[in-house]
């Protein structure tokens, strides 16, 4: 896919940024010309500045295909789970039995209701797909977030400070670590009387902050007994300044990495809940609990399981993609 | 750990009153840093949650020496004597187990807080890995700019962009690298980052451990030079640990000699390097590669037998005896102290912890 095909096309600083062969240049230039510094300084500042980390990781995220392709993906699934009256007219839970029993897919019939034919309650199948991103991708996200910070938190305190917190926050994390995931969730929804959306993110993340405590636990370990960091206490800089300037920038790639991922699979135990038929039930629109529903059918209308379970898959794809991209391009000794 | 200060403000009155005992000057030659019976030992314990200690290995076990302004002092010893461990209790990186550590004869060994980041401010560090030392997600102008940063008093807000541009001329890098990365430089530009930064605060001594190991050896000469050129320029007094003697001799005004958390031996280039009178500098110097095949033919070399004792268990009295040639009943009794032998005259009388200390009769 080309470069332009990015939204930041239509940023106006994007043409007065320079390329690295212009900006090596201009430094040249101004080598030479020694007497212009103070008129060319602030400008230097300015371009400068937007080649941080960030900048650096962005522009190199902008030549990858695969990071443009789950992007854009992403993007759309985003517009979908905000917006879904933007991708269809139907309603998801009108069901007219009599007329659209198990109806065969019409390809013609783009954005249609009944582009991927109808389910077995004569629902249109399209529609029910786009309105179940919205608790795929809050659960994934939700989920995500909450276990990044809580496990992160944790990761970092137990290997900054070591010690009891350490002592106490792994045997915690070896606890959870006995729980298998979907039968704690089991449980955990089974408390709740009334399920819907969050409190499979509640049940979710607090079952799953623990890989990424370790995760984060164990690049901190790494990351403090480096000699940047011993050189940030050498000039004494505080505890604050060596957690969140020295060792959390480094310390948080893999995190990254495995929090990705993991949002894949998030969005995938969101699925298999309600396929259990413990995570959200009807009349909450989700793709698991549509690909629960769509078994019966398998044979004699495979379409009716086939979109949930592409549309859920493409997901996790994306995400996991996205992480994969974001990972290669933050480090920058590959660059 | 370092105690924190939150947002580095410091509390004005407490750090007033310390800076101004650090802000006495000393003149030149006397001492600046006065060392005495340091101690150093790392607990061995055993058990996860309840630890129950076993043992201890002596990294630093009784170091005592004056660091005068202005000079060089060179610490040389074999890997593991306890160098490093050496500097690190020095910067406070490690809190000592005993003995005292006098800056201007105040005792900073056992700071915290602000008091210990006044002292931060004047003793500072050049690190032995520049490809370890340098945070990689921070650019050059962040990592010279962050002393200034975590001590605004040094340099106001406006100014520090300029102050870090010097300083990168003063290492010799172009200013213009202010925002790149370290993986972008080679070692020898990034051991110049790492003076620079250790340069920033404008420090009066600063603790170089082992800082051109890691170079190939046209650079480290630049990296020496370097050193050598601001020492005149900003009248620093260093610590240079080092395991390479000819460099250690280049740059040192005094050199003391390390084995097994102990000086064994010390004084200036001259008195160590022509007239060593302790066995193990001995052994040491007649390890230097010499340039001249037949004076290396003609030389009489003093091999070792046997490995470095581990540290958690050291032999008693002199701990060089298991591998001293001279060794005799009272070396296992007796710790020789660190001083000079009657007995001795010239350059050869200096301090050396030997019962037997003197020169070798043949030489080299």
């Amino acid at each position: 896919m080309p470069e332009h095909d990015l939204p930041d096309d239509h940023d106006p600083l994007r043409h007065i940024q320079p390329t690295d062969s212009d900006h090596l240049d201009y430094v040249g230039q101004q080598g030479l010309a020694v007497e212009q510094d103070t008129l060319i300084e602030p400008d230097v500042i300015k371009r400068e500045e937007a080649r941080s980390l960030w900048g650096h990781a962005w522009r190199d995220l902008r030549r990858r295909p695969i990071f443009i392709v789950s992007t854009l993906l992403i993007i759309l699934l985003l517009l979908m789970a905000i917006w879904p009256g933007l991708f269809t007219d139907a309603n998801p839970r009108q069901a007219d039995l009599a007329h659209d029993f198990l109806r065969k897919p019409d390809y013609t019939d783009f954005f249609g209701a009944g582009w991927f034919g109808y389910d077995g309650q004569g629902r249109s199948v399209y529609a029910r797909v786009i309105y179940g991103a919205r608790a795929s991708i809050t659960v994934g996200i939700c989920v995500t977030l909450a276990v990044v910070i809580v496990g992160g938190l944790a990761g970092m305190v137990a290997g900054y400070f070591g010690g009891w917190s350490d002592a106490v926050i792994s045997r915690i994390i070896d606890i959870f670590f006995g729980i298998p995931l979907l039968l704690g969730a089991l449980v955990l929804l089974n408390a709740f009387s009334v399920r819907t959306v969050w409190s499979v993110v509640v049940a979710l993340a607090f079952l799953g902050w623990t890989q990424l405590a370790r995760v984060m636990r164990g690049s901190v370990l790494t990351i403090k007994q480096s000699d940047y960091v011993v050189a940030g206490r050498a000039l004494g800089a505080g505890t604050g300044r060596l957690m969140f300037r020295h060792i959390l920038p480094n310390a948080v790639a893999p995190v990254i990495v495995v929090a990705t991922i993991s949002l894949g699979g998030y969005i995938t135990a969101e699925a298999t809940l309600s396929f259990l038929g413990i995570g959200l039930q009807d009349p909450t629109i989700s793709w698991g609990v549509d690909i629960s529903s769509a078994q019966k059918f398998i044979r004699t209308a495979p379409f009716v399981l086939f979109f949930p379970a592409a549309a859920l898959s493409l997901t996790v794809l994306a995400f996991i993609m996205m992480g994969d991209a974001v990972r290669d391009a933050l480090d920058p000794k590959l660059r | 750990m370092t105690p924190m200060t939150p947002n580095g403000a410091t509390p004005v009155g407490a750090a007033l009153a310390e800076e101004a005992a650090f802000e006495k000057p000393v003149s030149r030659g006397e001492p600046i840093l006065e060392v005495r019976d340091l101690v150093k030992h790392f607990p061995l314990t055993r058990g996860v949650v309840f630890k129950k200690q076993v043992g201890a290995v002596k990294a630093v076990d009784g170091v005592s020496f004056d660091l005068m302004q202005g000079e060089t002092l060179g610490i040389v010893g074999e890997s593991g004597c306890g160098k490093s461990t050496l500097a690190k209790v020095l910067m406070n990186l490690e809190p000592a187990t005993a003995g005292s550590v006098r800056y201007k004869g105040e005792e900073i060994s056992h700071l915290t807080g602000s008091a210990l980041k006044a002292v931060r401010r004047n003793i500072q560090m050049v690190f032995q890995d520049p490809y370890t030392s340098l945070n990689p997600r921070m650019t050059v102008g962040d990592i010279i700019g962050e002393p200034y940063e975590i001590h605004p008093e040094v340099a106001p807000k406006g100014d520090r962009r300029k102050a870090v541009q010097d300083l990168l001329d003063v290492v010799g890098l172009n200013p213009e690298y202010i925002n790149r990365y370290p993986h972008q430089f080679s070692g020898g530009q990034r051991q110049r980052i790492g003076i620079a930064r250790g340069l920033a605060l404008k420090p009066e001594i600063i603790i170089c451990d082992e800082p051109v190991s890691a170079l190939d050896v046209s650079v480290q000469a630049q990296v020496i030079n370097l050193l050598e050129k601001l020492q005149n320029e900003f009248n620093l007094s260093y610590m240079f640990i080092a395991h390479d003697l000819s460099i250690v001799r280049h740059i040192s005004d005094r050199v003391g000699v390390m084995y097994l958390g102990r000086i064994v031996e010390i004084g200036t280039d001259e008195e160590i390097y022509e007239h060593p009178t302790h066995p193990y500098t001995q052994a040491l110097l007649s390890a230097v590669p010499v340039p001249d095949p037949v004076a290396r033919e003609s030389r009489d070399r003093i091999v070792l037998v046997g490995d470095v004792p581990s540290p958690a268990n050291p032999p008693s009295g002199c701990r060089f005896r298991t591998r001293c040639w001279k060794a005799q009943e009272k070396c296992a009794q007796e710790v020789p102290a660190l001083t000079v032998r009657e007995w001795l005259e010239g350059p050869a009388a200096h301090d050396s912890a030997c019962h037997f200390a003197a020169e070798r009769e043949n030489g080299q």
